[in-house]
């Protein structure tokens, strides 16, 4: 029996596969498609840790940074923990081969390590790894790879499971844990090529499955694949998740096609201007305060544009290409002599599966949760640029490390075909059944409902309008289904099965942005726009049981 | 605006009428199978070019449907050289072998403190998504199927060449069976290559670290000499 399945292949399920594999465990890693497709590759702007590089830093700066941006909702030692492994972790990713960028002049006598920092295997040459400026960050602290920075460590990951033999199971999509007396025992699948439903024993599960940024289709700068699989199979396996009203909005995407330009075009120098020119707000600020000043611009019938035209063609070539190619393509703008038009789009889920502090999943023993899926508590109501790969390779490696020890503390179980039968049958009832209403229409209403009621800027009565309008939508998915009846390369069923999980999703998000009667980070409510610590200084969990 | 697809099915390219005005390729994909056709088959991921996930041959040539315009009478099809599963959707397994095949990983980790002119030697090589279009592209498979490809040498290049590589030999060992003296230097693959990548150039620049390792071009030993391209017969006088 495998002792640790490990659901998603991004950046978290293969750094956690990877420390699995080193704490002794077998391994087995499943994602819906490839590896090297996973949303990791989308991150751009960098990876956080107090190097000092730069300028002056701190760890102590970075953790102060972390908690002053999440607003109150944040566990302080897990923030400890993440900043003070950071120069750790960016040393193992430089021991594997992470093209980072880098300083001119390399070492030089006052950049040299210092014995204690030696001691703590830190390496030399992590003192040549350029970092850059990201908002809300009181030192340029950001390593990265141009904007390629998530790419890069995804692949040298990678490249780095494919050497230590982890083995890997592609295309197969998430249905459901399969839960014993409130224990794992393993997960159901639907395998997409041959259209199998099975059964994958395994002694402790972790899910590394992303976000739910999809639930906001057409307004997200996230992949169409990120729709809260594994946070919608905790839900319905008895778990709880928490702190869902948190969605991240990223102030600039491409007003036509939501495709994200990193914030370190406005670190790097970047202006945000509005119709007439002005700048209006400073771009270095948290992505909660510049994605509201935006927002007003926009109430007040401005557009809002990204200016680094005064950067200049061969520094934007050098620091930014992959946003130059971007802006070409899809807005056919060109950076170096024209503005960016720009919107701000749901971007990152700080909510997700409630975890404690060894990333157990709350009402699940023995599975494990981590990066955007879970809500470990250290982004709290606003994420800050740069430190969500350091969770996912940071936090990544305590998930396999837990998973192991708790796979090596069991014994091996028999096959559970409870769920597995339950599942074959309502995928049988997928094809069997007819319907009547398309859901592709109603993914696209849904994003647009989300975008517009359960945006930027919250009030009470479209919160309540939202949730009217959702409840019709969620009573009429049993009038839709599939029309395609393959049996096998179904894609049409998997688009049906993640929209499910959106709108298993979709009140929990609501509701408890109905119950926060404040503002706090990128929760801002009219009408409550200020902090409420007395009452809302809490964490809003939800299991399915209390929001059906 | 019509485009035609290549169905697994039928084997046939189907029409499909998309709506006036500028769209991608994966747009009008996703555009197709939400109101037209739901069994049109494709992968979808990020759509900005960095997934990797969406490549397809537009017209014969490889392109990342979520960076490609669509224009009346386009022709779209699979990738080749990968079994295709059905419709644009293909199994890329076979083809990830070749990274396995061709050990394109830091063997040995030896600190090196890097510089800028060290991030540039190896900045385009990492830019790959692994979208497999050098793949299709390269016209070795059809005589070659186990050939470790452009992508898998672009890697191992990568590594290689990575002042933290303190094996270079081990690589070098590795891409000597079907690696780098398979490659016919065509340049299909650079042609291809969303990213800009030149594998041609990576896989030549191969060739020197082989030689430098004591590996001769075994294709060179059964050409003929003296012929007027090499200008003088090494075996002249014996």
């Amino acid at each position: 029996m495998i002792d640790v399945l490990i659901i998603g292949a991004g950046g978290a399920g293969l750094t956690a596969a990877l420390s699995a594999q080193t704490a002794g465990a077998s391994v087995l890693v499943v994602g819906k498609a490839y590896p090297t497709n996973s949303q990791t590759s989308m991150a751009q702007g960098g990876m956080n840790a107090a190097l000092g590089n730069v300028g002056e830093d701190s760890v102590n700066a970075h953790i102060e940074d972390t908690i002053k941006s999440a607003h109150g909702l944040c566990d302080d030692g897990m923030i400890q923990k993440m900043c003070t492994d950071a120069p750790k972790t960016i040393a193992w990713l430089e021991s594997i081969g992470v093209p980072f960028s880098r300083l001119d002049g390399g070492l030089t006598s006052d950049n040299l390590l210092q014995s204690n920092e030696l001691s703590a295997g830190l390496t030399p040459n992590i003192k040549t790894i350029a970092q850059r400026q990201m908002g809300g960050a009181s030192a340029k602290r950001a390593c990265y790879a141009q904007d390629y920075t998530g790419l890069k460590i995804l692949h040298t990951l990678y490249d780095t499971c494919l050497k230590n033999n982890i083995d890997f199971l592609d295309e197969q999509y998430l249905l459901n844990l399969v839960v014993e007396n409130g224990t794992i025992k393993g997960a159901t699948f639907l395998d997409i090529r041959t259209g199998e439903v099975k059964h994958i024993n395994a002694k402790s599960v972790i899910i590394a499955t992303g976000g739910y940024g999809a639930i906001y289709h057409g307004y997200t700068t996230n992949a169409y694949g990120s729709s809260g699989d594994g946070v919608a199979a905790v839900l319905r396996a008895g778990g709880a998740v928490s702190d869902m009203e948190f969605v991240q909005f990223h102030p600039t995407a491409l007003k036509g096609s939501s495709i994200l330009i990193s914030e370190s075009a406005r670190g790097e120098g970047g202006y945000l201007v509005n119709t007439k020119g002005e700048r209006f707000v400073d771009e270095l600020k948290p992505r909660d305060v510049v994605a509201r000043a935006i927002f007003d611009q926009f109430q007040n019938g401005q557009e809002v544009f990204l200016d680094v035209r005064h950067l200049g063609e061969e520094k934007l070539m050098k620091l930014l290409p992959q946003e130059v190619e971007l802006c070409k393509l899809h807005e056919h703008v060109d950076p170096a002599t024209e503005l960016i038009p720009i919107k701000p789009v749901a971007h990152y889920s700080m909510g997700g599966i409630d975890v404690d502090s060894s990333l157990e999943v709350t009402g699940i023993k023995g599975c494990f949760a981590v990066g955007e899926c879970s809500n470990a508590k250290v982004h709290g109501a606003n994420r800050l640029g740069g430190n969500s790969l350091l969770e996912i390779t940071s936090f990544g490696k305590i998930a396999g490390e837990h998973a192991t020890q708790y796979a090596q503390s069991v014994p091996n179980h028999d096959e559970n075909k409870y769920q597995l039968l339950q599942d074959k049958r309502y995928i049988e009832h997928l094809y069997a059944k007819e319907h009547s209403i398309n859901f592709y229409e109603k993914k696209e209403e849904l994003g647009k409902l989300f975008y517009d009621k359960v945006g930027i800027v919250r009030d009470n009565v479209q919160l309540c309008e939202a949730m009217e309008t959702l409840n019709t939508i969620g009573a009429s998915h049993q009038h839709m289904g599939i029309s395609d009846k393959s049996p096998t390369n179904n894609t049409n069923l998997v688009d049906f099965l993640e929209f499910s999980n959106i709108l298993q999703l979709a009140p929990t998000i609501i509701s408890a942005a109905i119950t926060r009667d404040e503002s706090r980070g990128a929760h801002f409510k009219v009408g409550f726009e200020s902090l409420d610590d007395e009452k809302f200084k809490m964490h809003i969990l939800s299991r399915l049981d209390t929001d059906s | 605006m019509h485009i035609n697809i290549l169905r697994s099915q039928t084997n046939t390219h189907q029409a499909y009428t998309l709506p006036e005005g500028e769209s991608t390729l994966l747009s009008a994909l996703v555009h197709i199978k939400a109101t037209t056709d739901a069994t049109l088959t494709f992968t979808v991921g990020c759509r900005a070019s960095v997934c990797g996930t969406c490549s397809v041959r537009v017209n014969g040539r490889e392109e990342l449907a979520c960076a490609y315009k669509v224009k009346d009478g386009d022709m779209v099809e699979p990738l080749h050289y990968h079994p295709v599963l059905r419709d644009l959707k293909v199994d890329k397994n076979k083809a990830k072998e070749t990274l396995l095949n061709s050990t394109a990983w830091l063997q040995s980790f030896t600190q090196a403190a890097l510089t800028t002119k060290d991030e540039k030697h190896t900045e385009t090589q990492t830019d790959c998504i692994l979208c497999d279009s050098c793949y299709s592209a390269c016209p070795v498979y059809a005589v070659n199927p186990d050939f470790l490809g452009p992508f898998a040498l672009t890697r191992a290049y990568r590594y290689s060449t990575d002042k933290r590589e303190g094996d270079t030999k081990a690589i070098i060992d590795n891409i000597q069976n079907n690696g780098v003296w398979d490659c016919t230097l065509c340049g299909e693959c650079t042609a291809v290559c969303p990213k800009g990548i030149d594998p041609k150039m990576d896989i030549t620049m191969l060739r020197g670290m082989s030689i430098q390792e004591g590996y001769t071009d075994p294709t060179f030993a059964t050409q003929s000499f003296g012929t007027p391209d090499f200008g003088f017969d090494p075996n002249a006088g014996f």
